[in-house]
């Protein structure tokens, strides 16, 4: 099983990385955008997924890694050092974050997260001298062509969504897995059975912010300019757990499936229904994780996905709950 | 024989409520103390102050000759102490077998097990807890009965050396009690220290050694099981002073 999903995971990683051979700009930069989603939403699923805290804290992560990246660059860091502080700064101010905020549960800690955002595009925009505030911030360009520049930062997303992955995987083995999933399902017992709930919550707050911290970092270089509300955009950090409920929450793959199938049936709606895409596209999400709660890897675990529809519907018809994974 | 664990004037109050008041009791090593009183006696408070769930107001709690008092629910787990609950805690979309590596991995005083290893151990303590065949079913769909089995398999899978068991035979039938008693026996055979929390008498007869009687927060009586059961004072805890004498009148007319 986990041979398969490797295998399912180098052959889409070939195919993004491969895009600047058979496919043009338009295609490359759906790619880079596929692999930075494919990130954060590996990223959140450490915290939202495995410990099941359903964090909003995204944007605010990728966002300070924008600012910590674009600001240590301008001071005359070469671009990977920016981006290792980048990676590391966020990580820590997750830390540091998590120890207050990891004492709230359930809809509580989505809100103080969420809260996160805002107060930190509020704060950086009120910073004039250092941030720019909202006039925004000019990152140094890269040198050569745009093609050039592309391939560069296509293979620069994608690397970091390969190690992301990679460190996902690690997790899902390993006893801090083992754990973040007990806590998923009852933190009480989790704590009865030796473990540190507290501590096993900040690894897993930590890791879901450093790689988008790296990403944020990488995201400034390639636009060269960043500015607070797109930085700190919320409908980023609500986009990123609808991908990994899309793919399916708590598994390795899902995240990289549910971030891949949203961005290309965004694309899709936007193209073929200018008028009405965002709607569209709004209806088909809520259908697909109203009946589908697994998310589309449940259809891959055998049980089929009609099966699936129509236990789901059935009770919906009755009036029961839908979602009962 | 040593003490395993032993209770210096533990207090607990719950804002004017004083759930437990001046509570003094030891445990020795290997011994199987029953923990009797009606409800809302403190039976399940003075669990939770054991295994640091919830701070005493006042006291000490000695475990192993160090003092625990102040201890966090997971460290009392790394130090040897399990629990058992009331209301099962099981990971419900967990398999039975995960449930009791949860145990292996975390729990007891050795550091070293690795994943493998715990599911090694989780093995073994189902066969031992009669629930193996249902090794790969998720918890949420055993009985209560298998649920409780499971918390024990679970709580023996953490190595400890003191285990507290509340109220693992309510809601069970009498086939499966006399199950629980014998799988309980067995544990103590281990050299496990048990602590048994009991509404139902014909366990604690046939189970404990020695009685400590839990009313009203304070610990009114400790000593033989028989001679508890019989206790003036026990019987007027559990029926009032009226009843308890029209009781005792009944027993010595008949």
């Amino acid at each position: 099983m986990m041979r398969l999903r490797c295998s399912v995971f180098a052959v889409w990683i070939l195919a993004l990385a491969s895009t600047p051979l058979w496919g043009d700009n338009y295609i490359v930069h759906l790619a880079i955008t596929i692999a930075m989603y494919s990130t954060l939403a590996i990223s959140w699923n450490f915290i939202g997924g495995f410990a099941g805290y359903p964090s909003f804290a995204t944007s605010a992560f990728f966002g300070l890694g924008c600012y910590v990246g674009a600001l240590t660059q301008r001071a005359g860091l070469p671009v990977s050092a920016a981006w290792l502080c980048a990676t590391a700064g966020v990580g820590i101010f997750a830390g540091l974050f998590g120890l207050i905020i990891l004492r709230l549960r359930g809809h509580y800690f989505a809100i103080a997260s969420f809260g996160l955002v805002e107060v930190l595009r509020l704060v950086i925009s009120s910073s004039d001298s250092l941030t720019g505030g909202g006039d925004g911030l000019n990152v140094p360009l890269f040198h050569g062509g745009p093609d050039f520049v592309a391939r560069i930062f296509l293979a620069v997303m994608v690397g970091i969504m390969v190690i992301a992955f990679a460190v996902s995987i690690l997790v899902d083995r390993s006893r801090l897995g083992f754990g973040l999933r007990c806590i998923e399902q009852n933190e009480d017992a989790a704590d009865m059975v030796g473990i540190d709930t507290t501590r096993y919550k900040i690894v897993a707050f930590v890791l879901s912010a450093m790689f988008c911290g790296t990403v944020g970092g990488a995201y400034a270089s390639w636009t060269g300019y960043i500015d607070p509300t797109d930085a700190f955009d919320a409908i980023m950090t609500i986009k990123t757990p609808v991908m990994c409920m899309l793919g399916g929450v708590g598994t390795v793959l899902g995240p990289v499936a549910g971030s891949a199938s949203f961005l290309l049936l965004e694309e899709f709606f936007w193209s073929h229904f200018l008028a009405y895409n965002r709607a569209i596209l709004g209806a088909v999400i809520v259908i697909i994780i109203f009946f589908l709660p697994g998310g589309l890897l449940g259809i891959a675990d055998g049980k089929g996905p009609r099966a699936s529809f129509r236990r789901s519907l059935g009770r919906w018809l009755k009036g029961g709950p839908v979602a009962v994974p | 024989m040593t003490a395993i664990i032993e209770l210096n004037g533990v207090s607990k109050s719950f804002g004017g409520i004083r759930a437990l008041r001046d509570v003094s009791f030891t445990i020795d090593q290997g011994e199987i103390v029953g923990l009797i009183g009606p409800n809302g006696a403190g039976k399940t408070t003075l669990v939770n102050v054991m295994t640091g769930v919830t701070g005493a107001t006042a006291g000490q709690v000695i475990f192993c000759g160090a003092n625990v008092t102040a201890q966090r629910p997971y460290q009392a787990a790394r130090r040897g102490i399990a629990r058992t609950f009331q209301v099962v805690q099981p990971f419900p979309r967990m398999t039975v077998l995960e449930n009791v590596m949860a145990g292996a991995l975390f729990g007891g005083a050795d550091r070293e097990v690795n994943v493998r290893r715990a599911a090694d151990i989780a093995r073994e303590q189902l066969e031992f807890t009669e629930l193996a065949a249902l090794a790969d079913k998720p918890a949420g769909s055993l009985t209560i009965a298998g649920r409780k089995r499971l918390e024990l398999a679970k709580s023996l899978a953490m190595q400890p050396k003191l285990l507290m068991l509340d109220e693992v035979n309510a809601g069970l039938n009498s086939t499966e009690i006399d199950r629980a008693l014998a799988l309980v026996r067995k544990i103590s055979e281990r050299g496990v220290t048990i602590l048994l929390i009991e509404h139902l008498m014909k366990v604690i007869l046939s189970l404990a050694q020695r009685v400590l009687v839990l009313h009203q927060g304070e610990l009114v009586a400790q000593g033989d099981p028989v001679a508890m059961v019989n206790d003036r004072r026990v019987i007027e805890a559990y029926l009032g002073e009226k009843f308890a004498r029209r009781y005792q009148e009944g027993a010595t007319g008949a």
